[in-house]
């Protein structure tokens, strides 16, 4: 790792920011992708299935 | 005895259009796009901390422009993005230009949140200051504004497809301010620098600062897709847990 001199203060701090909301970012979408597929499949289990017979 | 319909031959636009198959063509390329993003991400942060020198004027803090062009690219890219996408919903009713702009809007949020974030922490050891009410920053912090509006909007009605045209004829009126924000550092006298990579006669950076900039935004720009295609894919399925659920109340009413 370099050194990143006088402002390395400022530096981390805007990586770190970036990274977490990043990572934030990700995690939501993940989240929310599992929790419509979970939902899905509890219908579908559920003998509710869209009227053209298709599934995702 | 009944003979199966033959399926009308669609053309690419109808293709393009119908939600099905989307879902069927963008599952495979999910984790290849996930895959380019975080490799791209390695070299642009190798680049950016391991293999580019300090600016001669900025020092260090020259690093934190690796993170803070990518996430305001993004910013105004986001919007182009929710731009084409009203332009789909009025104009062709396209079936999936809606998903693409409620699915973009909390992304354009999130990346100009995190530009304005770094340009304050670039702001004060370069300028003395974390804010200043310029045209620049000013025009960005409304561009904050104008998505936690959308995102608002989409939250306020029930029926989507509604909110959907409503949405568009409002993002096409807020897309007044990405040429403010483009052209604030021209038009007024701005603390901002301005334009340094986008220009007719090249960017006025070497190349030791322009690679790490160029790799990180293409980064950035690769997470936001792979970002943006699974979000509208967890969108179709959304509404179509949406319309099972009412027909499982009807069902459940007969």
């Amino acid at each position: 790792m370099i050194a990143l001199g006088q402002h390395a203060d400022f530096i981390i701090w805007a990586y770190a920011g970036v990274t977490l909301g990043t990572l934030a970012l990700i995690g939501v979408v993940i989240v929310q992708a599992r929790m419509v597929n979970a939902r899905l499949k509890t219908l579908e289990a559920q003998g509710i299935r869209r009227r053209s017979g298709r599934s995702a | 005895m009944s003979t199966p319909l033959a399926t009308p031959k669609l053309n690419w636009f109808s293709q393009i259009a119908n939600p099905g198959r989307f879902l069927a063509w963008s599952k495979p390329i999910i984790v290849p796009l996930a895959v380019a993003t975080a490799l791209v991400f390695a070299v642009g942060l190798w680049f950016a901390f391991f293999n580019s020198p300090a600016d001669y004027q900025m020092g260090d803090t020259v690093r934190i422009m690796y993170i803070h062009v990518p996430t305001a690219w993004l910013s105004q890219f986001v919007y182009a993005t929710m731009f084409f996408s009203a332009i789909g919903t009025l104009v062709w009713r396209h079936p999936l230009a809606d998903v693409s702009a409620k699915a973009a809007a909390p992304m354009g949020a999130a990346f100009t949140a995190m530009a304005l974030f770094t340009g304050a922490l670039w702001g004060r050891p370069t300028w003395g200051t974390f804010w200043e009410w310029d045209g620049r920053m000013t025009s960005t912090l409304i561009l904050l504004l104008i998505y936690l509006g959308i995102i608002a909007l989409w939250r306020t009605f029930e029926d989507q497809l509604r909110a959907a045209r409503v949405i568009a004829v409002v993002t096409l009126v807020g897309a007044i301010n990405i040429p403010i924000i483009k052209f604030s550092v021209d038009w007024w006298n701005t603390l901002h620098q301005p334009t340094s990579v986008l220009r007719l006669d090249g960017p006025t950076m070497p190349g030791s600062i322009l690679t790490p900039l160029l790799v990180m935004t293409l980064a950035f720009t690769l997470l936001f897709i792979t970002l943006h295609v699974q979000r509208m894919r967890t969108e179709i399925l959304r509404r179509r847990v949406s319309t099972l659920e009412r027909q499982r109340v009807m069902m459940a009413e007969s």
